[in-house]
């Protein structure tokens, strides 16, 4: 969020850099069970990013102080490939990754029904193999298709977008450019069945009337976006 | 972390469930699958606010007013008098952990073991990363188990080879009188040995393993007909 907003990213007609709308997201594929050794996996292209889900477990919690007696814990690890962006990114966990992690455990910890799995652990490994941005988003909701994929039970899949501010106008899934150079970011995780809210960072200011609005623009994202997830599951497993 | 509330998006997905749930189709978590009372319960679906959820990504089936969903990938959940193929994980001087692919090891005691060994030796007579065909004896709260080899066919697996698919497809082999295992078995002439946690023991010559892997192998891929039970 570089916050200088004297770089034209949205012509007079309203379109943006890659040509899309305010509202418009950028294209997303999601496969399931790219990882035949893992008990699930996703692979997820949203744009130019490129992420990896794969899920082992439930397993026995390693070490044993960090076993719950009453559920599972969700081990969630977010990486970065150091081949994923043009200044290569040092390998191993950095404070970005970590607090990345933390918030896509929390995130899912809300939807996975972890009290049927007491003292074991869920291993969440998010590969991030291309990056664009938004890969927290893009990593978030490939995890949620991902523990579909395994077979966890979970009462909802988890919808994450974001949208923010960009030469004073809001704009849905912001790209490279508009998330470097753009004045504001609002990344959110939905409950698409219930519309329950699970995730929620802001990063720059947005008034009260833009905040509803890039608000409103994320949750009709994730009506889209829950529609490819669903499609990718039910494909998944039977021809 | 506690959800909130912030918007009543029932129709998010475009998916209606106003006709009702209907057999066989695939759900995934979340989907809504009308209302409890009209419907009950089964395995993968959950109660909430009087509505029916489903829990996992599988097919639904509607028997007798329950409804419940037959997963598309499943880890295995030990119960007693199971059988299972395990491989040594470890051991100490009187126990053996072994790796039933659930959660939690299973424990085999010297007790329970193959043969009669003596404090010290366990790892004479079944040594780590050795496979065994064993049988669940009992499973405790903790979801921990113990594993006994004291029965009929109980023993050390040392030849042929062990293949996996989701256990819950386990069951659909041995449908309509085991059409499928024995048409395996037939084709490949190979002694086939399913258990419980989805692990099959294909012993014979190596061309009929091979066969009996790569049958093994299509039917899992096509999960259809093994959920049909090769009616197709």
């Amino acid at each position: 969020m570089g916050g200088y907003g004297d770089i034209q990213m949205i012509d007079e007609n309203g379109l943006r850099m890659d040509g899309r709308t305010a509202t418009q997201v950028r294209p997303i594929t999601i496969e399931t069970g790219v990882v035949p050794v893992a008990d699930g996996s996703c692979r997820m292209t949203w744009g130019t990013n490129d992420v990896i889900v794969a899920i082992y477990g439930p397993m026995e919690a390693h070490p044993r102080k960090i076993q719950r007696q009453d559920r599972a814990v969700l081990d969630v690890r977010y990486n970065m490939a150091p081949f994923s962006t043009s200044d290569r990114i040092r390998p191993g966990f950095n404070r970005r990754s970590r607090e990345i992690s933390k918030v896509t455990a929390d995130a899912l910890e809300s939807v996975v029904l972890l009290e049927l799995y007491p003292r074991s652990k869920i291993r969440v490994e998010i590969e991030v193999l291309c990056a664009e941005a938004g890969t927290r988003c893009v990593g978030l909701t490939a995890a949620s298709v991902a523990l579909a994929d395994a077979g966890i039970p979970m009462s909802d899949l988890v919808v994450s977008v974001a949208s923010g501010k960009v030469n004073d106008v809001v704009v849905c899934d912001l790209n490279k450019e508009e998330d470097n150079y753009g004045e504001a970011d609002l990344p959110m995780g939905v409950l698409p069945n219930s519309g329950e809210l699970v995730f929620l960072q802001m990063d720059g200011d947005l008034s009260p009337e833009e905040f509803q609005t890039a608000w409103d623009y994320n949750i009709q994202a994730a009506s889209e976006i829950h529609k490819i997830m669903v499609e990718s599951l039910r494909k998944g497993g039977v021809d | 972390m506690k959800a909130r509330l912030v918007a009543r998006l029932d129709n998010m997905s475009g998916n209606s469930s106003a006709d009702g749930p209907q057999d066989s189709q695939i759900v995934v978590p979340g989907d809504n699958l009308g209302q409890f009372g009209r419907f009950e319960a089964g395995h993968g679906v959950l109660i909430k606010n009087n509505t029916l959820l489903a829990t996992k990504n599988g097919k639904l089936m509607i028997d007798d007013n329950v409804l419940s969903i037959e997963p598309l990938h499943t880890t295995y959940t030990p119960r007693p008098s199971d059988l299972v193929i395990g491989y040594v994980e470890g051991c100490t001087n009187n126990i053996w952990f072994i790796d039933i692919g659930a959660p939690f090891n299973a424990i085999l005691p010297m007790s329970l073991g193959p043969s009669k060994a003596s404090f010290g030796s366990t790892r004479q007579v079944l040594d780590i990363g050795e496979a065994i065909l064993c049988r669940v004896q009992e499973v405790e709260e903790t979801h921990s188990s113990v594993v006994t080899m004291k029965g009929m066919g109980l023993r050390k697996i040392s030849t042929g080879s062990i293949d996996e698919i989701d256990p819950h497809l386990i069951g659909n082999l041995s449908k309509n009188n085991n059409k499928l295992l024995r048409e395996i078995k037939e084709e490949s002439d190979c002694r086939i040995i399913t258990t419980h946690n989805g692990r099959i023991w294909i012993d014979g010559d190596v061309s009929g393993i091979i066969k009996a892997r790569n049958k093994l192998k299509n039917l899992s891929k096509n999960y259809n007909l093994l959920t049909d039970g090769g009616n197709e």
